[in-house]
């Protein structure tokens, strides 16, 4: 196999360049102050309580809005992989397309639909019910959220649900499992890894979104995106904006590799 | 689950997904400029898009670089996927893995910033290349993630055995794991050229003067108001790609019944 | 195998469209080596677009004009060197950094023809004082927008935003330097204030605010004022314009302790290669009829009276568009921080992370 492993070495260029480089960029900026001399102030300061629980926050609505992704995504992945297969490849399609729209375009059509005066209110009123009022509000911002990142939910299990082997299942059907242990026992496992792939897709930049939580949540509260964003662009502090997010990718994936290394056991490919 | 409720459900869910579309949509006729109140029905927009060099130059920017940076960013995707699986190190392969994500954690902000000051520095003129490179960069991880999960369910002993049989591992990978990869592989690519599609804050700071996308436009409109050319432009290219979705699956469809 | 095909035939059939976009805008860029150029930065949807056609027309420069969305994204990108503007059009704040980071070019303002008919009151501004940096393009205030269906009172001072009466119907602006600056003018501060006490009890205000607020937003308060969604929201004179336009019931005021008072004004990258190209332009877009189009275009305020002068009378009586000169005699422009910036983000983090 040691052919293969050529294939690895342009992979480490690209990521020596385009990963490494600028990573060290930002370790650079953390650790240094305006004059360039080094200082661990910034990251100090960014392990302040108070950052640590914009963090947090922003760690809590993406675990939920990824949560919600999976449980409204797994079953329709489910049925796209059922589907007649006439059908099935522009259904997959058509999940995809909505994102092709510019998303400030779609965030902005979410405001008209949810305003207190807004469509769906609108035909809540209508139909007699009472009005709805979740803008401004944490929902609406794992609404958001979970728009924009369910496709990166669905397909990821599509692919793996897809070509999986009906023998095993009709096998676990013969050994007499009913439909649901068979889901549970034979499907699920084998479909875990495109869960955990879509997991990460939707978690990770769910993360440091910030366009939503100020579009949709109303700029009530901070989020990790928009305090990173804030000291880069408004402050213009790119130290302790570099400090923040160094900060945050160490937490995140050191958080990660504690799942990660239980799937090793198993063989898991994801960290 | 009964065919009703697949049905029911996966109507709700694209019912979901399309609702801003369709008010998007609706606005693109509004004769208003905002979108809180309704003038009456015009089609002064679609006239307003005709004429305009502008949208028309960043929409091509816009489709050249998602198309070319999501077929690169496919290609580089599945040949990292399928060496980190061919074998590295439990160390390696973490410290790969965690580096793969990384631009997908790491906020637009800081990659975009730090991959300008990164082409400045080696002195590459800031345009379309730059554009184009930015964009494969943060698709790449997408496409790795896709691909990985495909290959992990993929059998070994098959590509083993081809191999035993006398295959080239040239002629093994076409012929065996890249079928049975496929479904990734092409998820991996419609993630990167959505992903490309709609990213503002990279491609704000990659690009240089004179090469605009449809997201910078757009971003850019936003302190005076998304001009409602640029709905009528969304609702047409919705309009062309779907009935490109329908056409092509109307041809695969009369091709299978032959 | 199949799927394959669907994909491919998509992509391919995008990259043709892309390809046959270009083609047509291509050949255009191609037959401009030799011409006459002029690169320009301005915000989104700024400029009347005939107006960019008829400069070219009549001078023959071609201009490749991009453009921002915050002063501060422009600054980053001027700042790191990667790109090569001839002339921006930034905010008055903004161009004093520029101009302490030298940034931007001295403009000989004798030798502009049109210059002479910029309005006294955007002369020797605080951040410009000789007048030597930039040429002003567009001005405007900060004021409430209020709805008067909700709103009965008259609505004369700031303090109204702090009123219980309305809570949960005010939107505030989601921006720093613009909710702490008239927090602080509430207060009878200064807006530029480097005070740590006056900060801190700016602070504390907006604190006491917040519960009251329904949403910090940005520019979608346009939108959700028209709708009737709040009672008052915080915005800037051109959108209060356009707010007013499209429903009757809004009216605009400013305040009596005074405001923030804003403009855009051109200015000329240090190095340009096209300079000359750039002095045109100005002197261009300084010209009457053509101020004219851009204004009715933009719907905000000229800084030429005579241009003033010749507009709708509806538009010219509009206290949102020219307010009278005593409104603003307390109205500030917002100067560049400096050193203080971070002292207004500690005090803005503090509110935004309030519970």
């Amino acid at each position: 196999m040691m052919g293969r492993r050529g294939l690895m070495y342009p992979y480490h260029l690209w990521m020596l360049l385009f990963t490494v480089v600028p990573l060290g960029l930002i370790l650079y900026f953390a650790l240094t102050d305006k004059t360039g001399a080094f200082t661990l102030a910034n990251i100090r300061q960014a392990a302040q309580p108070v950052y640590l629980g914009v963090l947090w926050h922003s760690v809590w609505l993406a675990l939920l809005a990824t949560g919600v992704c999976l449980l409204l995504g797994y079953p329709m992945a489910y049925i796209l992989v059922s589907s007649p297969i006439k059908y099935r490849n522009m259904l997959v399609v058509l999940t995809v397309i909505p994102m092709w729209m510019n998303f400030l375009l779609r965030t902005y059509a979410w405001l008209t639909l949810l305003e207190r005066n807004g469509l769906i209110n609108g035909v809540l009123r209508w139909l007699g019910l009472p009005a709805l009022q979740i803008l401004y509000t944490d929902y609406a911002v794992i609404l958001g959220m979970v728009y924009n990142f369910l496709p990166f939910m669905i397909l990821p299990i599509y692919s793996v649900l897809m070509k999986m082997d009906k023998s095993l299942l009709e096998a676990a059907e013969d050994l007499g499992a009913d439909s649901f242990t068979a889901f549970r026992r034979v499907t699920l496992p084998l479909s875990l890894p495109g869960v955990y792939a879509g997991v990460l897709m939707v978690f990770m930049p769910a993360v440091t979104t910030f366009v939503i939580s100020r579009l949709l949540g109303g700029g009530q509260y901070m989020l990790i995106g928009n305090l990173i964003e804030q000291q880069f662009l408004s402050i213009g502090n790119w130290n302790f904006g570099s400090a923040v997010s160094v900060l945050m990718l160490i937490i995140i994936l050191l958080t990660m590799l504690v799942p990660g290394k239980y799937r090793e056991e198993e063989g898991g490919m994801l960290i | 689950m009964t065919s009703f409720v697949r049905k029911f459900y996966a109507a709700l869910i694209l019912l979901f997904l399309y609702l801003p579309i369709g008010v998007l949509i609706v606005f693109s006729f509004n004769a208003s400029k905002s979108r809180a109140s309704w003038d009456g029905f015009t089609l002064r927009w679609y006239e307003e898009l005709l004429g305009n060099q502008m949208v028309a130059d960043a929409l091509s920017n816009t489709l050249i670089v998602a198309s070319g940076s999501a077929v690169i960013a496919t290609i580089i995707g599945t040949a990292a996927a399928f060496a980190m699986y061919q074998g590295l190190g439990c160390w390696e392969k973490r410290i790969v893995m965690n580096l793969t994500y990384l631009p997908v954690l790491n906020p637009d902000i800081v990659t975009g910033l730090s991959l300008m000051l990164l082409f400045i520095f080696c002195n590459m003129k800031l345009g379309l290349m730059t554009l184009m490179l930015s964009h494969t960069i943060f698709n790449v991880p997408y496409v790795v993630l896709t691909v990985l999960p495909k290959l992990k369910q993929f059998d070994k002993s098959i590509y083993e055995a081809a191999l035993d049989l006398g295959a080239t591992p040239a002629y093994a990978f076409r012929h065996i794991v890249f079928p049975a990869v496929l479904p990734g592989v092409i998820t991996g690519l419609l993630f990167a050229f959505t992903l490309s599609l709609d990213d503002f804050v990279i491609s704000f700071f990659t690009t240089g003067s004179g090469v605009n996308n449809l997201s910078i436009m757009i971003y850019s409109m936003a302190r005076r108001g998304i001009h409602p050319t640029i709905n009528a432009l969304s609702t047409l290219l919705f309009l062309v790609v779907l009935a490109l979705l329908l056409a092509v699956n109307r041809r695969l469809d009369s091709d299978r019944n032959k | 195998m199949k799927k394959r095909a669907v994909f491919c035939s998509l992509i391919a059939m995008l990259l043709l469209t892309a390809l046959l976009v270009t083609g047509c805008g291509g050949s255009k860029d191609g037959g401009d080596k030799g011409k006459r150029q002029l690169k320009v930065y301005n915000w989104g949807d700024y400029i009347d677009p005939d107006v960019l056609t008829s400069f070219e027309k009549e001078t023959g420069i071609h201009v490749i004009y991009d453009t921002f969305a915050t002063n501060e994204d422009m600054y980053v990108k001027i700042k790191a060197g990667g790109s090569d503007y001839d002339l921006a059009i930034p905010s008055d704040y903004m161009i004093s950094r520029m101009i302490r980071e030298k940034l931007i070019e001295k403009i000989d303002t004798a030798r502009l023809k049109n210059y002479k008919l910029v309005g006294d009151r955007f002369r020797g501004v605080s951040f410009d004082p000789m007048d030597e940096y930039s040429v002003p393009f567009m001005w405007g205030t900060v004021g409430i927008a209020y709805n008067t269906k909700m709103v009965k009172e008259q609505v004369d001072s700031w303090s109204i935003l702090w009123d219980k009466k309305y809570a949960k119907q005010i939107f505030m602006l989601d921006s720093p330097r613009d909710s702490i600056g008239i927090t602080l003018k509430y207060l009878g501060y200064s807006l530029n204030t480097g005070s740590e006490k006056e900060l801190a009890e700016a602070g504390k205000k907006l604190l006491e605010q917040k519960p009251l607020v329904l949403a910090y937003v940005v520019d979608e308060v346009k939108d959700k004022m028209i709708a009737g969604e709040g009672a008052m929201a915080v915005v800037w004179s051109g959108d209060a314009q356009f707010i007013m336009e499209k429903n009757k019931d809004i009216a605009y005021a400013i305040p009596k302790e005074g405001t923030n008072i804003w403009i855009d004004s051109m200015v000329i990258m240090k190095g340009a290669k096209n300079k000359a190209e750039a002095m045109e332009f100005i002197d261009y877009m300084t010209r009457p009829d053509i101020a004219r189009k851009n204004v009715e275009y933009i719907g905000y305020a000229t800084p030429i009276p005579e241009v003033q002068g010749k507009l709708s009378k509806e538009v010219q009586e509009s206290l949102a568009a020219y307010p009278p000169a005593e409104l603003l005699k307390n109205a500030e422009f917002f100067n560049d921080l400096t050193d203080n910036l971070p002292k207004y983000d500690k005090v803005w983090t503090e509110v935004k992370i309030a519970q």
